[in-house]
């Protein structure tokens, strides 16, 4: 696996360290660390990630050059995507756009999660970020 | 002792008034001593934001599948679950979740393979008792651990394997409760989910196309007992005493058919093929229905 960038590796470590429970247990704590989205984006039609059982939408930014803020919504009714996103935004949000495009997709494979998500839920992951790289290249791209 | 059963009028037209309740009767009966509520659910962490007082998480992914080979948990391990939930025997179990009750009805089968005396489901489940603002809570249960007997599981009377549905092929009903882009073979996986997993697309031969969302209304409960004889009974000329067979992607959507079939209306030999379409639309040889 090519690099990840230090706060998603660390949040991979963490989920390797702990049991089957304790790994939804964490799961749910990244879903409710994951930010409201700005009133500013209210009426806004963000980019919907299909690929998530339940409604899930991202936007990113780029400030500074280079420097990536993601943005999601989700309702409370949805941890599970939301947790997904949580993660995802707990380590991606601040990092350079190139350190977002080198992040293996299928980093989340390392978690441990699929022993106690189903393989549909986790595909989502690796969509997110998918999705997030796309967005972050279509602008590079304009 | 089981509880006595829900005597709600809409109830009383199918034809096992006691295998479902209302939120009415839930309500009024979640401190009875004998009764142990679960929720099931697809999204594996929406227990977590809050259940029914009471009610205790049975984890579909966790709980109910073996975690090596591709079946259900073993008799010892059906029965650890159970005591851990404070679950005997005698209980009177009423199950919930999410999502039209899909993976409630897929525990309740789950259930029905270990012959559990009585086990109900809970018409409209989660979202019905939320919508009607009836109390939730993230407060874990209070258990007294039980010791629930080791039983065997009987995998011959609702439960189908593939070699059962070849056998079934011109034999008997086969209903496909997937969506109708999935019976077609136009879709590998429901719409908007990740078309994967699946190497061939189609139905089984012979087998019918009823999207399993027929049986329920918009608020998640189902159909009154007329609406679905139409359904199953005039639409697709099934009879009671038909060997049924049904089934989905991986079992869960088809163990809703299920249960509409075996206790709602009550048809005799309904199996549920928890293979589904993840089995056969990847095995070798099998025979494939798609239309040109």
């Amino acid at each position: 696996m090519s690099e990840l960038p230090p706060r998603l590796a660390e949040i991979v470590g963490e989920f390797q360290e702990v049991d089957r429970t304790e790994r939804l247990d964490l799961l749910f704590e990244y879903a409710g660390d994951l930010p409201a989205l700005p009133a500013r984006f209210e009426g806004q039609e963000l980019e919907r990630v299909h690929e998530c059982q339940t409604p899930l939408f991202v936007q990113t930014e780029v400030e500074d050059g280079d420097v990536v803020r993601l943005y999601f919504a989700a309702p409370d009714e949805a941890p599970t995507s939301k947790g997904f996103a949580g993660i995802i935004y707990a380590g991606l949000d601040g990092c350079t756009i190139d350190e977002i495009l080198a992040t293996p997709s299928d980093f989340a494979q390392a978690m441990g999660l699929n022993e106690v998500i189903s393989p549909l839920r986790m595909r989502s992951v690796g969509a997110i970020l998918a999705r997030v790289k796309r967005q972050l290249m279509e602008r590079a791209a304009a | 002792m089981s509880l006595s059963a829900d005597s709600a009028p809409k109830l009383q037209a199918y034809a096992h008034p006691e295998r479902l309740v209302t939120t009415d009767w839930l309500a009024e009966h979640l401190d009875d001593e004998n009764l142990v509520v679960i929720e099931s659910n697809e999204d594996v962490l929406l227990y977590r934001t809050g259940h029914i007082p009471g009610a205790h998480h049975v984890d579909w992914h966790l709980d109910l599948n073996d975690d090596v080979m591709r079946d259900y948990v073993s008799s010892e391990a059906f029965a650890a679950m159970c005591s851990a939930r404070g679950i005997t025997r005698d209980s009177t179990v009423v199950v919930y979740g999410d999502n039209f009750n899909w993976w409630a009805a897929y525990a309740l089968w789950v259930f029905s393979l270990f012959g559990h005396p009585d086990v109900r489901l809970l018409d409209g489940g989660r979202a019905k008792w939320a919508a009607e603002g009836r109390p939730m809570t993230t407060d874990a249960p209070t258990v007294t651990p039980s010791q629930y007997p080791v039983v065997p599981r009987d995998d011959s009377t609702i439960r189908a394997f593939k070699e059962d549905v070849l056998q079934h092929i011109g034999n008997g009903p086969l209903v496909d409760v997937r969506s109708p882009g999935e019976f077609s073979g136009e879709l590998l996986h429901m719409p908007d989910y990740p078309q994967e997993g699946v190497q061939r697309g189609g139905h089984v031969p012979t087998a019918q196309s009823v999207p399993w969302k027929r049986a329920a209304n918009e608020d998640g409960s189902f159909k009154s007992a007329d609406e679905l004889r139409g359904i199953y009974e005039g639409e697709l000329g099934m009879a009671p005493s038909d060997d049924v067979v049904t089934y989905c992607r991986i079992g869960e959507r088809s163990s809703h058919t299920w249960f509409v079939l075996t206790y709602l209306l009550g048809f005799e030999h309904v199996r549920n093929y928890d293979g589904s379409w993840v089995e056969w639309g990847n095995a070798v040889r099998v025979p494939i229905e798609k239309p040109a």
